[in-house]
């Protein structure tokens, strides 16, 4: 028999339509498979109780004859970001330990109604502020292609889970690359939506202007329809946007057959090359744009001089951003209380927050108080908000002239654990490549590009598109994945190292 | 050098309603004093010309009918409580005895 967690998405969703296999199956080979690895990647902060409940009922009503949603009946794993009703939400954070929210995010209430199988909650960094996972209050996630190394971060749980086939597909949120960064690092597939394109209710904000959620897959399809499933205006997120949006699964399945690589315009930043890449993240690029290039592509050289200036920006409109969010973490209306005898509500405040959060988020919050403060303001606060207008300019004169842009997906591949945890500022320049897309709102799309020469570990290729164009990176993510997976002859994936009782990662 | 010093960071944890320890307040001074080198350049081209961009998608205020919308019953708000009674959140005194 077909082993059910290898299978894409979109494969095992056949199946179950064609009754081939029960829902109650494949969660539970996903929930056997969890069991044999998950002591070793810890991806996974929750598992539900009930899954093989709800796929049971997904397996009568297809039984009955009801019309059910391309993916029903598929597990799903959800980010520890996203509020849900039946299993805890801590956000990765001791300050929320237990906590059990009354309502569910609204991409979670989607993926339900779609008959999704929520299989559990993953690991992140604490309230999302991390590039490794390293900063979740419950001991980190490891990478699958080798466990002693980071699996990127904030939502190292999310890629992690399908990258080790414990889930075909997860939620993530990315705010300044929590879901490209770790896709780029564990050989997956990672989306950041158009700002505003999913809905942000029930995700325990970070930053109010930069998060956005998206899917975590293995392939560009399977982005594509769970997309199509969490997307849309929301009336709860008063920023999500009244906008038109066309399928994305559809655009994967055109992108396929490669037609819209033929006089693709493609931009590179003739800037980014000076960042200090890793030898074989660049080499896996310059191929991968070769591979385009030989279908009919043309690399097109743009110019961005401010992005060298978004990591700066980002560090303090992010901070200013989550100094405010989270002063909701009072030890009043929910999480921790640290009792101080004798002492007023502040004082329990004030011991409550120094225990429940960990060190990046106090650094931050510190951070981000002192950049809104009296004085620095302007210098601070005001001037990053005046590099997000001039990163904005900068993407809209990019594409003038091309149709995306390509970059690596982040600067190395996967760090060992340990190695960055005490140097903030490097952990911070991870993101040099992914933050622009959050600070200007476009969308982007990281996909496996190779491996590294030099460390054998995956490599993603990173595309951008203008606002409101997802569907671009759509037919350009699948047109690039369809070619490489041809000429490596099979999935990335197969490729890591197998895992648990029977596989000696190590 | 920028000007973060202990008693500024001391400060800024009473703002922030953080306890910090004098372990934590001599760490976060020196990492903070990093971080904020790197990222001061933000001045370097945040010249008086150029707006500032509070948002990324241009948006228009979003009204909806002054009508109930999906509430949350007083049990659900307070589930998650870490003190509760009659109804409402229960916290320790709200006012120190010097004030």
């Amino acid at each position: 028999m077909t082993d059910l967690t290898k299978l894409s998405a979109a494969a095992l969703a056949h199946k179950l339509a064609s009754g081939e296999v029960s829902s109650v199956e494949a969660t539970q080979a996903h929930l056997d498979r969890i069991a044999a690895v998950d002591a070793d990647v810890h991806a996974f902060l929750h598992v539900s109780s009930h899954a093989l409940d709800v796929a049971a009922d997904i397996d009568r009503r297809r039984a009955s004859g009801e019309e059910l949603g391309p993916l029903a009946g598929v597990p799903l794993a959800i980010k520890d970001v996203l509020v849900t009703t039946d299993m805890p939400s801590t956000s990765g954070s001791k300050i929320l330990e237990g906590y059990m929210s009354p309502y569910d995010a609204t991409v979670v209430s989607r993926s339900r109604a779609a008959g999704l199988v929520p299989l559990g909650k993953t690991n992140m960094d604490e309230f999302a502020m991390g590039s490794s996972t390293e900063h979740s209050a419950y001991g980190p996630t490891r990478n699958p292609w080798d466990l002693s190394r980071i699996p990127g971060g904030s939502g190292g749980g999310s890629a992690a889970a399908v990258a080790a086939f414990e889930a075909p597909l997860a939620l993530g949120s990315d705010t300044g690359g929590s879901i490209r960064q770790p896709a780029h690092v564990t050989g997956t597939v990672g989306i950041k939506p158009t700002y505003g394109g999913v809905s942000r209710y029930g995700a325990i904000a970070l930053a109010s202007s930069l998060d956005q959620v998206g899917p975590v897959t293995r392939t560009v399809l399977d982005a594509g329809l769970l997309h199509d499933v969490i997307g849309g205006h929301d009336p709860h997120d008063s920023t999500s946007l009244a906008h038109d949006w066309p399928s994305f699964a559809a655009a994967a399945r055109e992108g396929a057959t490669g037609e819209v690589l033929k006089g693709l315009r493609v931009g590179v930043i003739r800037e980014l090359p000076d960042s200090g890449f890793q030898a074989g993240v660049s080499e896996s690029f310059r191929s991968a744009l070769a591979a385009m290039e030989a279908q009919g592509a043309e690399i097109v050289e743009i110019s961005a001089p401010h992005f060298e200036y978004g990591v700066a920006a980002y560090y303090l409109i992010l901070p200013a951003e989550a100094s405010s969010n989270l002063a909701k973490f009072d030890s009043v209306r929910f999480g921790l209380r640290v009792d101080v005898p004798g002492g007023t509500v502040e004082d329990v405040m004030a011991k409550t927050r120094d225990v429940g959060f960990g060190d990046e988020v106090k650094r931050r919050i510190i951070l981000g108080t002192y950049a809104l403060s009296a004085g620095y303001y302007d210098a601070y606060y005001g001037s990053a908000q005046k590099v997000r207008t001039l990163i904005q300019r900068d993407f809209a004169e990019a594409f003038a002239q091309v149709d995306v842009i390509a970059t690596p997906s982040a600067p190395t591949t996967a760090f060992k654990l340990g190695e960055k945890i005490d140097d903030p500022l490097q952990m911070y320049l991870n993101d040099v490549t992914t933050i622009p897309a959050n600070l200007a709102g476009v969308p982007g799309i990281s996909i496996p590009s190779g491996l590294a020469a030099e460390d054998g570990l995956p490599v993603g290729i990173q595309f951008l598109a203008p606002a409101h164009e997802d569907a671009r990176l759509y037919r350009v993510g699948a047109a690039l994945e369809s070619l490489l997976v041809d000429s490596w002859g099979g999935p990335l994936l197969d490729r890591a190292p197998s895992l648990g009782a029977n596989g000696g990662a190590r | 050098m920028s000007e973060i010093t202990p008693d500024l960071v001391r400060h800024l944890g009473v703002l922030a309603r953080i306890q910090l320890s004098d372990g934590e307040v001599e760490r976060l001074t020196g990492q903070l004093d990093a971080i904020v080198d790197n990222i001061a350049k933000v001045s370097e081209v945040a010249t008086p010309d150029v707006p500032a961009t509070s948002h990324p998608i241009t948006l228009e205020n979003v009204f909806r009918s002054d009508v109930p919308g999906d509430l949350l019953t007083p049990e659900q708000v307070l589930q998650n409580a870490p003190d509760s009674a009659d109804g409402r959140f229960r916290v320790t005194a709200i006012l120190g005895e010097e004030q």
